[in-house]
């Protein structure tokens, strides 16, 4: 099954600069009872974003008519706990296609990039520096060029390149599927099961 | 060349390696559950193929039950439809089914080793992070996303990169009244939550040899919690006696040709680490967290630190994660007061558990502040519970026992612990709103909560033994 293909993003981003963001934050259990991939992105951090009563918490920032954007750039060690896809499935779901953080926990980039998110690692200190352009502009646009491997402050011109996989990435670019992959190989793995005994 | 444990295990299953990317990874065993399946099975209906393998697949509910009254209909909608839905996936595919009722149904990675599906050298996945759990037999066994369990369901292979390694070893003896659940509190506390990311840990060391099977689950089932892949274990006697005569271990002559295999199972002398930490056995005391990650944790006799003890970049976080759990730096974590005690979860709901939180209470009565929910990791746990007397110790200190099932860990089902209450847990998990919305989680071993239950606060287990 063909996945959207990956292109070249310009866009704002939404500002989450708190560490550790773990999977549970992101989508809270009572909402993983769902047995299809769609409509997450109403609950992402649901606790966080409502309050008890079901209204909209002001102060947090996907409430903040000021920030918005297909780019979420969090604090270090995003995506951590449990291995739920349904995280990676809300973020999608909500519209962001980018998530920059100094640091991924595994199973939460795997998730990401099996479901068209990329998930962008920068240095701790350029970090803060998308924090601080945020901070000086809501609206400060992002490039994020995979092809080229570089994410950019459009403002300024400066930019970092940042790692990925080579096959995750010819994966995304041309939106392709791991299963798909799997499955054109089973001769190699039923002989695998063959040898090994 | 010298190998270490877990190359020794990965590298047999290897199938294929793609350049520039991740390994073809054949799995053995693939344990399913109700929510984290659902849109997989789909996803290969969708593709019109079968499961490639359904005799190496199992599948049991345990998230999303209720733990009371499991022999009605389930009340949820939603939870109802999910759990039936993995019936009548598991019906279609010729999936092994252990659904609620059945004597072997139970938290899947409790019943996995219980029933000796889970053996030394194998791969292990299941849709769910605490698959590390089944490294403490020596196996490779980590947590996949849904997309993941697809491939597996449609291929018998996942595709993953291979992690590095990280061997921790603790030396010496441990402490009288100091437990596994203290010993990989402490790891996490010293490693932080994200300081095994991108590893996969081999534990190893006298006080780790020395625990027993169950020890040995709760450490590598909380490995997760400091970022790593996995844990694991190199498997011994104490492991080759735990799986005889279980269910689906080999048999006879049979297993005594597994054991000679198993025994090969071990990291080479020579063998490299890409990283290699040391920690004292006796450094280690009864520990409990205070905040909302489970690297926030500290010895029970503690503080939390102090703001000036927490480095700049961090201090927005800690302030957030104290405000949560309603604590201030610096406070002294003993005689806080606690309103619930959870003894349950894939880290602390076995047998072993429950007797040592049995043989604590015994003869003492809970406090009367303290709501206490024992919950058993399986129905075998809950059926050993009651034919050891177990139920009746519980009982009669104040103590219910519910039935099998996740429950509070995760707060899927109605066992949540209400907004702004203080639950000392042996769960694995102290996020926000992880044991319901507003819930307040300390995480602690079985022996603390039952010291807990009795005070009716934050106490050294050791000062009431
Ligand atoms: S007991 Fe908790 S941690 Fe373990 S599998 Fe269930 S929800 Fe996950």
């Amino acid at each position: 099954m063909a996945v959207e293909k990956f292109n070249t993003i310009i866009s704002s981003a939404v500002p989450l600069p708190i560490e550790n963001v773990d999977t549970d934050q992101i989508i809270p259990a009572r909402f993983l009872k769902a047995t299809t991939r769609e409509g997450f992105g109403d609950n992402l951090f649901r606790d966080w974003r409502y309050q008890n009563n079901g209204e909209p918490n002001e102060d947090f920032v996907l409430n903040n008519p000021d920030y918005s954007g297909k780019i979420l750039i969090a604090g270090k060690n995003f995506g951590s706990g449990s291995s739920r896809e349904h995280a990676a499935w809300a973020i999608h779901d909500y519209g962001f296609k980018v998530v920059v953080s100094s640091f991924f926990a595994d199973i939460f980039r795997n998730n990401a990039l099996n479901n068209g998110v990329l998930p962008v690692v920068v240095s701790e200190d350029f970090l803060a520096k998308l924090f601080s352009a945020i901070e000086q502009d809501a609206n400060a646009e992002f490039k994020v060029d995979l092809e080229a491997q570089r994410f950019e402050i459009v403002a300024t011109g400066e930019q970092v390149s940042f790692d990925i996989n080579p096959y995750k990435k010819q994966c995304l670019v041309n939106g392709y599927d791991d299963i798909d992959y799997l499955l054109s190989i089973k001769d190699d793995i039923e002989r695998f099961e063959k040898e090994r005994v | 060349m010298p190998k270490t444990l877990f190359d020794k295990i990965w590298d047999a299953h290897v199938v294929s390696e793609i350049e520039d990317g991740p390994s073809v990874l054949y799995i053995d065993k693939h344990l399913v559950h109700e929510v984290t399946s659902p849109q997989a099975f789909a996803g290969i209906e969708k593709r019109g193929v079968s499961v490639f393998r359904p005799q190496n697949t199992v599948a049991t509910p345990d998230h999303n039950v209720p733990t009371i009254d499991q022999h009605l209909s389930i009340k949820d909608e939603l939870s109802r439809f999910q759990v039936n839905t993995l019936t009548k996936n598991c019906e279609k595919h010729g999936v092994t089914l252990y659904g609620l009722n059945h004597p072997f149904q139970g938290i899947v990675h409790v019943i996995g080793p219980q029933l000796g599906l889970t053996q030394p050298g194998m791969t292990i996945v299941c849709g769910d992070s605490h698959t590390s759990t089944h490294g403490a037999f020596g196996a490779v066994a980590f947590g996949i996303g849904t997309s993941e369990v697809e491939m597996v369901l449609a291929t018998q292979c996942v595709l993953q990169p291979k992690p590095k390694k990280m061997r921790i070893n603790v030396n010496g003896q441990l402490k009288e009244g100091v437990t596994a659940k203290d010993v990989i509190l402490y790891i996490i506390s010293k490693v932080t939550a994200s300081g095994g990311t991108g590893y996969f840990v081999e534990f190893a060391g006298d006080a780790i040899r020395s625990l027993s099977m169950e020890g040995r689950m709760t450490v590598c089932n909380m490995s997760i919690e400091m970022g790593a892949r996995g844990g694991l274990i190199a498997p011994d006697e104490t492991t080759f006696e735990y799986i005889k005569g279980r269910e689906f271990a080999p048999k006879g002559e049979e297993f005594e040709q597994a054991v000679k295999k198993w025994k090969t199972y071990f990291t080479d002398e020579a063998a490299v680490f890409d990283k290699e930490l040391n920690f004292e056995a006796a450094d280690i005391e009864p520990m409990i967290t205070y905040g909302t990650n489970p690297g926030m944790g500290a010895k029970i006799v503690a503080n939390i630190p102090s703001l000036d003890e927490i480095n700049d970049k961090e201090k927005l976080s800690f302030e957030k994660s104290m405000d949560y759990m309603g604590f201030s730096a610096g406070d002294a974590l003993e005689g806080k007061p606690v309103d619930y005690v959870f003894v349950g979860s894939c880290t602390n709901g076995r047998i072993e558990d429950l007797r040592e939180v049995a043989a604590f209470v015994k003869g003492r009565k809970k406090a009367d502040n303290i709501t206490a929910w024992i919950v058993p990791g399986s129905k075998q746990v809950e059926k050993q519970a009651h034919e050891e007397g177990i139920v009746t110790v519980l009982e009669e200190a104040g103590f219910k026992l519910r039935q099998p099932g996740c429950s509070a860990c995760l707060a899927m089902n109605d066992d949540k612990i209400p907004k702004g209450k203080y639950a000392v847990s042996t769960s694995n998990r102290n996020f926000e709103g992880r044991q319901g919305p507003g819930a307040r989680t300390l995480l602690a071993s079985p022996l603390t909560a039952a010291a807990v239950a009795v005070t009716g606060k934050i106490v050294d287990p050791r000062k009431i033994l």
